[in-house]
């Protein structure tokens, strides 16, 4: 880390008779770039081990927890869809109940912090975290888009979607 | 005008087809009349998908929502600037701005070199037809702006309120002029390969292409964290995401590029590594249209998931086989013409810059495609975020940036030891100064100081050199300082330039090493009530709500708090943040909900307010202090302006004559201005 292998190099090596064959650059140089590749994939393959995560889908978690109960304590993302009218609010807190499902499973999640504006009910989330014992998934962070954020989502217009928005009842009064 | 511009797009697509096969069949016969008649196909297909750009535009401008496209992304309250916009706002519109860019930067290039390049015109022209008809053909037939609803709407359904800015206005056609414009040095490196002619006449012009887009690269991306930061609300500019990774990885290669080039033109070495470089370039500016095109990758943009990608992933794989092939029939056309000489020299500090540059590249690539490659691997799908691009990024950006101030002060060739003792004691003094002053001010965090080590060295870099090149003038032509200075950039466009976009990289990575101080605090206000916080600088700043108001405007709903700010006692005035809900002329709600960020920006640090809801009268608010966050929009612009000055064509005195032949001649030892 910080300082690089390169660096050092260019600054340390002062030899040069002049007849120092050309092969001994390239070959010196070919040292210090394995040295700075080797560096990089080093930090790339101890960072992915380290902060890599698996990105499930509540079905994969379900299937991996029934394999391996100690899968409870690696953290993961996982990807799905917020089941549309389970978003609560708990009160006094800033936190955020509400059930997602694939389709298949459906997992209860709270989640503690503010929330995107894209966070609405059906909206497709990514929440990150750990399943507690009790079954429900403790979110730390909670990404989430709409079904298509650059071309507007069909649906009907003013239907229920945006009523539970945070923010939306103080302003919107149609 | 409308139903002009759509038959325009079909004949367009006829005159691409015709104008690469003419081009090609021209060149590898020899015979002038079908290369003339190719060249001529490509400007009308140029015409024509001006016709058909002018025909969308007008169909967008009056509301015709006959259009599905004008229907679903525009809507008849917008201001007409985003209707405007709305042009490349869809995928279809897009991918028409796509060919429009791609059209008139192939007639100007192929129109540039007409007279001159008789060998190499007439396959870059076929490539360019050949890559045109494909996007035009994607655009005719999986992404025609041009189709039809079955019925007429009242009203379209607008466009999403957080594309509604001025930097989302501005932002996509610069990194669609950048990454376009990669494919023009690509079109000319395949035309140097059939041809075999791989020298200097395909290296001016490719140098010139490849500036071109690294400019509108660089505007484009800083105009891209420029909107993530003021319209996000994540108070960040910055966060891996894969499309702002593809962004930035024709720019990572692209830069390597035109260090490389370097070489080549004084020493003819790296030939084959620039032609590879050309190549990944442009696929890599196909592969970020993919990325952001097929939902093969998770990603928070998610542009609608459409059929474009397999025509993309078949056009990518043609390229890169038909690439390999050339390169390899090729290999020994592109023999190197000298050898490394010494480690300490320029050449290998340049090598070193490509070497990371790849390097942070491929680190890019890795972890954006990590998550497929894995599920593909090990049958799960594994994500890395920004710990993983940031862990291995940070020593690779701060390596770059060590060499940034090296390769300047080191001889061609090879360097002799009172070459370095003398180029190299101020710039080390003032880095070495720099980061004892900072750690003798408190600062503790390593990565920061060595980022601001570095940065004073190589500023120290950029000053000796200026203050070289000034005196130099001063001293030959008796000039006044600022005139000197003036000339001196004027009359060296390629060096001080490229050290003015030196310059905005240093200011660049200062700025994001203060990242590393950054505060955040979550907090809840009734009207009427105080908070006291500190910034990372120690000052004391006191918010006093104003409560939580409501309006509504053109198209929208709009939820604001005012805050009183003060600073140590100063009052700075009224910060707001909103919370907007827009709508349509039914006064239906549409989209979610965005947030109007308050920002107060100083050079030190930012301000930054998001409201992120309200409860029974109180706000819930977001504050973040942000330091040196200015500075980031500070070095992009600097960069851009050194990029202006390194392309602005020299008229006043003709260079000389670059190629390695003219300059190996006498042996320069020390950067030219010194001698």
């Amino acid at each position: 880390m910080g300082r690089s292998p390169a660096t050092v190099i260019l600054l340390v090596d002062n030899d040069f008779s002049p007849a120092a064959p050309m092969a001994k650059a390239r070959t010196k140089f070919l040292v210090g770039g394995a040295l700075v590749l080797g560096t990089a994939g080093y930090l790339m393959a101890t960072s992915i081990k380290d902060t890599g995560m698996y990105y499930l889908t509540p079905t994969e978690l379900a299937n991996k927890l029934s394999a391996d109960p100690t899968f409870r304590n690696t953290g993961v993302k996982m990807g799905a869809r917020v089941v549309a009218g389970s978003i609560q609010r708990v009160p006094g807190g800033k936190e955020y109940a509400f059930t997602v499902t694939d389709g298949a499973r459906v997992y209860p999640v709270i989640y503690r912090g503010i929330a995107p504006d894209t966070f609405t009910d059906g909206a497709d989330v990514v929440v990150e975290g750990r399943m507690g014992p009790d079954g429900t998934f403790h979110a730390t962070t909670l990404l989430a888009k709409c079904a298509s954020r650059y071309e507007n989502a069909p649906g009907q217009p003013g239907s229920q979607k945006y009523k539970q928005t945070p923010g939306y009842k103080a302003g919107a009064r149609a | 005008m409308i139903l002009v511009g759509e038959l325009a797009l079909w004949v367009a697509l006829l005159m691409a087809a015709w104008s690469a096969v003419a081009s090609f069949s021209g060149g590898a016969l020899g015979r002038d009349d079908l290369v003339t008649s190719g060249r001529r196909g490509l400007y009308a297909t140029w015409a024509m998908v001006t016709l058909a750009s002018i025909g969308l535009w007008t169909a967008l401008l009056t509301h015709d929502f006959s259009l599905k496209y004008v229907a679903s992304n525009t809507a008849a309250n917008m201001p007409k600037v985003y209707v405007f916009a709305a042009f490349w706002g869809g995928q279809a519109g897009s991918m028409l701005f796509w060919s429009l860019i791609l059209a008139s930067y192939s007639a100007i290039a192929i129109w540039s070199v007409r007279e001159k390049s008789r060998d190499l015109a007439p396959w870059a022209a076929g490539t360019l037809a050949a890559i045109l008809l494909f996007f035009i053909a994607t655009t005719c037939f999986k992404a025609n702006p041009y189709d039809r609803l079955s019925f007429i709407p009242v009203d379209g359904r607008g466009m999403n309120p957080q594309l509604q800015n001025p930097g989302m206005a501005i932002h996509p056609p610069n990194l669609y002029l950048g990454y376009v414009a990669t494919a023009i040095p690509f079109a000319f490196a395949i035309a140097a390969l059939v041809t075999r002619k791989l020298d200097a006449e395909w290296l001016s012009i490719v140098r010139r292409w490849s500036l071109v887009s690294w400019f509108f690269l660089t505007i484009g991306i800083t105009l891209g964290m420029w909107w993530a930061y003021v319209e996000l609300g994540w108070s960040g500019y910055w966060a891996w995401d894969p499309v702002e990774n593809a962004s930035l990885l024709p720019w990572l290669t692209g830069t390597a590029f035109l260090h490389s080039i370097m070489i080549q033109e004084k020493r003819g070495m790296l030939r084959k590594w620039n032609v590879v470089l050309v190549v990944t370039t442009f696929l890599l500016a196909i592969f970020g249209t993919f990325l952001t095109r097929s939902g093969i990758i998770e990603s928070v943009h998610s542009f609608a998931q459409s059929p474009v990608g397999v025509w993309f992933g078949a056009f990518f794989f043609t390229i890169l086989a038909a690439t390999i092939y050339f390169v390899a029939t090729r290999l020994r056309d592109l023999e190197a013409k000298a050898e490394l000489e010494s480690m300490v020299s320029r050449e290998a500090a340049f090598l070193y810059n490509n070497l990371v540059l790849v390097g942070i590249a491929f680190s890019v690539l890795w972890g954006t495609l990590f998550p497929v490659l894995s599920e593909w691997v090990r049958g799960s799908k594994i994500t890395v975020g920004p710990p993983f691009f940031n862990t291995v990024n940070v020593p690779l950006g701060l390596l770059l940036l060590a060499l940034t101030g090296i390769g300047p002060l080191i001889a061609w060739r090879k360097a002799s030891t009172a070459n370095l003792k003398r180029q190299f004691v101020v710039p080390v003094i003032v880095g070495l100064g720099t980061g004892a002053l900072l750690l003798a001010m408190g600062m503790r965090n390593f990565h920061a100081l060595v980022a601001y080590t570095l940065a004073g060295f190589v500023s120290g870099t950029i000053g000796q050199e200026f203050y070289k090149g000034i005196g130099a003038r001063r001293v030959i032509h008796g000039e006044g300082v600022l005139p000197a200075a003036f000339r001196l950039v004027a009359r060296n466009r390629r060096r001080y330039g490229g050290y003015i976009v030196h310059a905005g990289i240093v200011i660049l990575f200062s700025a994001f090493a203060g990242l590393a101080f950054k505060k955040d605090y979550d907090l809840q206000l009734k009207a009427g009530e105080t908070k006291e916080l500190v910034d990372p600088l120690g000052h004391h700043w006191k918010f006093i709500s104003q409560g939580v108001s409501t309006s509504e405007t053109l198209n929208r709903f709009v939820t604001a708090v005012g805050l009183e700010v003060t600073r140590d006692g100063v009052p700075q005035g009224i910060v707001t943040s909103e919370k907007r809900q827009h709508f349509d002329s039914n006064k239906q709600p549409q989209f979610e909900p965005s947030t109007e960020v308050g920002i107060r920006t100083s050079a030190a640090l930012d301000l930054y307010v998001v409201l992120a809801g309200v409860r029974n009268e109180t706000a819930e608010l977001r504050i973040s202090f942000n330091p040196l966050v200015v500075w980031v929009w500070i070095g992009g612009l600097v960069m851009a302006i050194g990029g202006l000055i390194v392309m602005w064509p020299q008229t006043e005195r003709r260079r000389a004559p670059s190629g390695y032949v003219a300059t190996l001649a006498p042996a320069t030892r020390e950067p030219a201005v010194v001698r």
